[in-house]
């Protein structure tokens, strides 16, 4: 469950989603009944997320006007959800699963050995706004783990090495979605 | 250590394979190999030769159990569908797999797209909708454009859309994403999410079979059960009822994980034993690094822990068996539940204390807020049990938290409240010795791990 939303922090420029985005709008919009499109709402979030990086007060009120709902209906659903990132965020977010399975195989060691890596601590945004560093609950791939997730991607079966190959992958940009 | 994944070619692994059979032709993923290898069979039978009600009569006798952990009968469940005139009824697919050690669902999509979409069509048929839902964890993001491009093949290919086969039979399927959140795998949690809400489970009654998604009747049944139907409708009901023991009918996947040498996904028959799963050379072959099992938690985060003496056999000394029956031998105090088929497997340098706190937490993280009970209850628990961890408890606090658990225990909307208390009352049940030395041993439980617990005598 979240506590507490600083609502001073989060703010950003208003912007339109892409062309393309619009259009996926729409038509999600026909696979619900009349007067349901509501129902869009978390699918068009994830969509604003994946163009704005993360969900300012501005994108909200966009997402709300575009499906012809209440600002507060959106606020309250962003809010609710663990994958909205209400915060500015680094441009690669790494979530790694920190529940029991994971854990059994050594999630504990991979967390601290990112936290020391970057310099950051869980929660925390490297200082050139490249990585920020998130833990998650159980993301389904309990046997394969440890694992995390960035930008949708997962990358399981982490060790140390593996972490600092994925790391320089990301800063050279070789996973740019 | 590199770990030697589930070989992901069935035909190494012994008993039937209903689901995942084909799983590893080339191109399994797209229709027209799908098709070629039998694909959609099920939806030609149902339509052109099968009533509504037949489709729903194989079920029935099928024994199928519902796979996403509750083991409700499905074709029972089915038959509790309300029909009024003029109102539409919805099948939801469950695809939320978020229970902590459950990743089958996930395989079966990310490989098999297809046979669920089949399950759905042919399941859809049987109720009566003319639109259905997948509701996917939103973590899945790509599993849910595998899906997407599965269903634009079955719309082209004529299995989705109006008129479909020209039985005048009209089926829309959508594929919807969640946020990121446990609670919405509880299923009328899932269908306020699915209406674009915060996932706030409902008070029941009304069941979703009456008032479900925007109030009207709603089946919802996870991915492996849907999944399930398709054998089912091909080869009759009384061929998969052969399959496994008493009521516990066919095949299940199972997901392993934690210390074992070959985790992963496999699918068993019901009835093989505890034994055979774990150690056998067709499934996970032993523990990782020769290390000594301590535990095991056969079915997903939510059901009890069984302490290494009870896992290959029941209290009573008769081999476990991987059954809905036979793994919940002795109720709470000696055994467990199949569950989801989560199957999690602890080694001896594993601490039961931290990781009972560690699934405190991810209740307290995961609780929806609704019901006072379960918001503080388990918030409490997992501070508790954080102290214990920690070397900062007392011994006053294992009592404590069996207090915190009767008073969340029945008293909450959901079965969440529930999922989260059993499994501390199980942990501390089998492995008090272990968390009172956290208390008495401090400095040494910081430093080291308890071991495997002793067996009691006369157990
Ligand atoms: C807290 C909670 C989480 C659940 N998570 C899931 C889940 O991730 N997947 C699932 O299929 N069922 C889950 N369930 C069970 C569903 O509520 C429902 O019983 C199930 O989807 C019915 O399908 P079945 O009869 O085919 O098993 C969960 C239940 C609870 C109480
Ligand atoms: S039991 Fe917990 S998760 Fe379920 S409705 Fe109540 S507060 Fe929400
Ligand atoms: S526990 Fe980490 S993915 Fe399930």
């Amino acid at each position: 469950m979240k506590l507490h939303v600083d609502w001073n922090k989060r703010h950003a420029e208003k912007r339109e989603l892409s062309p393309e985005s619009l259009a996926k709008v729409n038509e999600l919009m026909t696979h619900v009944p009349e007067g349901k499109h509501k129902s869009a709402l978390i699918r068009v979030l994830h969509l604003a997320q994946i163009e704005f990086g993360w969900l300012s007060i501005e994108t909200m009120d966009y997402v709300a006007e575009l499906l012809k709902i209440q600002p507060i209906e959106v606020y309250e659903v962003a809010t609710f959800y663990t994958m909205f990132h209400l915060d500015p965020v680094g441009k690669h977010v790494f979530e790694v699963c920190r529940t029991g399975p994971c854990m059994l195989v050594g999630s504990d060691d991979i967390i601290s050995h990112i936290e020391n890596k970057l310099n950051i601590k869980v929660g925390e945004t490297t200082e050139d706004g490249m990585f920020t560093l998130k833990t998650a609950e159980c993301l389904g791939a309990c046997g394969y783990g440890p694992m995390l997730q960035c930008r949708h991607k997962n990358h399981e079966f982490l060790t140390k090495d593996k972490v600092d190959e994925l790391i320089d992958a990301y800063r050279s940009g070789q996973f740019e979605s | 250590m590199p770990i030697d994944q589930a070989n992901l070619n069935p035909k190494y692994m012994k008993g039937r394979k209903l689901l995942i059979e084909q799983v590893n032709i080339p191109g399994i993923e797209t229709f027209d190999v799908y098709r070629k290898n039998g694909g959609y069979r099920s939806v030609d039978k149902a339509i052109k030769t099968m009533s509504p009600d037949d489709v729903v009569e194989e079920v029935k006798k099928s024994g199928l159990r519902g796979r996403g952990g509750a083991g409700f009968p499905t074709g029972m469940k089915w038959s509790f569908l309300a029909k009024p005139e003029g109102v539409p009824r919805y099948l939801v697919c469950n695809a939320d797999e978020s229970e902590p050690g459950t990743f089958k669902d996930r395989y079966l999509m990310e490989h098999l797209p297809h046979l669920l979409i089949e399950g759905m069509i042919t399941s859809s048929y049987a109720l009566g909708c003319n639109l259905s839902f997948i509701y996917i964890r939103g973590e899945f993001m790509w599993i849910l454009h595998i899906l997407e491009k599965a269903i634009a093949e079955a719309y082209a290919q004529g299995y989705l859309g109006k008129n479909i086969l020209g039985s005048g039979y009209d089926l829309d399927l959508r594929v919807m994403p969640g946020g990121g959140a446990y609670i919405c795998g509880e299923e009328t949690a899932l269908i306020e999410s699915l209406e674009g809400k915060r996932g706030n489970p409902r008070i029941k009654p009304p069941f979703p079979a009456v008032k479900g998604l925007w109030g009207c009747p709603t089946v919802v049944n996870n991915v492996e059960s849907i999944a399930a139907v398709v054998p089912i409708v091909n080869d009759g009901g009384d061929a998969y009822a052969q399959i496994g023991i008493g009521r516990s009918t066919g095949t299940k996947l199972i997901s392993a994980s934690g210390n074992l040498a070959r985790p992963g996904v496999y699918e068993i028959d019901l009835g093989l034993s505890v034994e055979e799963f774990i150690y056998g050379d067709d499934y996970c072959r032993g523990m990782a690094n020769g290390k000594k099992l301590k535990a095991c938690i056969p079915g997903g985060s939510s059901v009890p822990i069984l302490p290494h003496y009870l896992v290959t056999k029941t209290a009573a000394g008769e081999d476990r068996l991987m059954t809905y029956e036979s793994l919940s031998d002795g109720g709470f105090a000696t055994g467990s539940m199949l569950g989801s088929g989560g199957f999690i497997v602890f080694d001896e340098d594993q601490c039961i204390v931290r990781n009972t706190w560690n699934f405190a937490r991810f209740y307290s993280h995961e609780s929806c807020g609704q019901c006072s009970p379960c918001r503080e209850g388990t918030s409490w628990m997992e501070k508790v049990l954080y102290r214990l961890e920690n070397g900062q408890g007392n011994l006053r606090d294992i009592d404590l938290l069996a207090e915190i658990n009767k008073k969340i225990e029945g008293n909450t909307i959901c079965p969440l409240g529930d999922a989260a208390a059993w499994p501390v009352a199980a942990a501390i049940h089998h492995f008090r010795e272990e968390f009172e030395w956290h208390v008495t041993n401090k400095e040494e439980s910081q430093t080291r791990n308890f071991g495997l617990s002793k067996e009691p005598v006369g157990a």
